[in-house]
């Protein structure tokens, strides 16, 4: 923990973020929101990310951390002028808020996935897509956790 | 670790057109590198960092993934077929090794 307590007391720029991420819908601040909206702004290579389009699936509550299975749906043509490249999945509680990044392509047909992830403890688990024409859209879930999955 | 085994489902046949759905999953420990053993000393990470789907030497779909994909990792995505063929998958994990799949697909 105590990278994420030293980034956390050193980042002047976590006000910053907070300001430009206004619009995101507000979420409680976790143990890595920071980390988490610098993820975000990465991704997002300067789009502002708006709601709508896609659709985070994940249990209110997960029984076990270490298995948690979410997926997601983002509406889309997926013909070659218009598509999804891809969508990223961050977890803002976990001590990396990284959990995947997935890439689709017009083959996919639809872009919707699912996949199983570990959550250490209750925390928004967030879905950025990111277009072909460079949009960025994204949706939260809350997730509670009752037996956290990081194995410590 | 065993050797990780993959495992895939991919319909034998689909309509010209038409949109299957493909679930993958291999063996995996995804050792997440956040664990200590009972020395306290840090477990290291070993995980499958990357997943693709090419349909005929195509790519489809791929993955970049880190240590909070579960152990196990499974993974369900689609794919549009136009035409027969193979789907590759391919796992590549942090020490380097690759596991693959293959699945044929008849389109009518």
């Amino acid at each position: 923990m105590h990278l994420t307590r030293r980034r956390a007391l050193g980042l002047a720029a976590g006000a910053t973020s907070l300001a430009v991420f206004g619009f995101v819908p507000l979420r409680a601040r976790a143990a890595n929101a920071e980390a988490t909206d610098a993820a975000i702004k990465e991704f997002a290579g300067g789009a502002v990310p708006q709601a709508g389009r896609i659709v985070l699936d994940a249990p209110e509550i997960a029984e076990n951390g270490n298995t948690v299975p979410i997926s997601v749906a983002v509406e889309s043509p997926m013909t070659a002028g218009d598509y999804v490249q891809s969508v990223m999945f961050l977890a803002d509680g976990n001590p990396n808020p990284s959990v995947a990044t997935l890439h689709f392509s017009p083959m996919s047909g639809t872009a919707a996935a699912t996949t199983r992830i570990r959550l250490a403890k209750t925390q928004n688990v967030l879905a950025v897509a990111k277009m072909s024409n460079g949009a960025v859209f994204v949706d939260t879930k809350l997730v509670k956790v009752t037996i956290g999955g990081c194995g410590g | 670790m065993a050797t990780p085994k993959p495992r895939v489902k991919v319909p034998a046949k689909a309509a010209k057109g038409e949109v299957v759905t493909i679930k993958t999953l291999i063996s995996h420990e995804m050792e997440s590198g956040q664990r200590k053993d009972k020395d306290g000393k840090t477990i290291p990470r070993q995980i499958i960092n990357k997943f693709t789907c090419t349909f005929n030497g195509q790519p489809v779909f791929w993955c970049d993934m880190a240590p909070a994909i579960s152990a196990n990792p499974y993974l369900e995505f689609t794919a549009k077929v136009m035409e027969s063929g193979t789907f590759t998958f391919t796992w590549l994990d942090d020490n380097g090794s690759v596991y693959t799949a293959e699945n044929k697909i008849a389109v009518e």
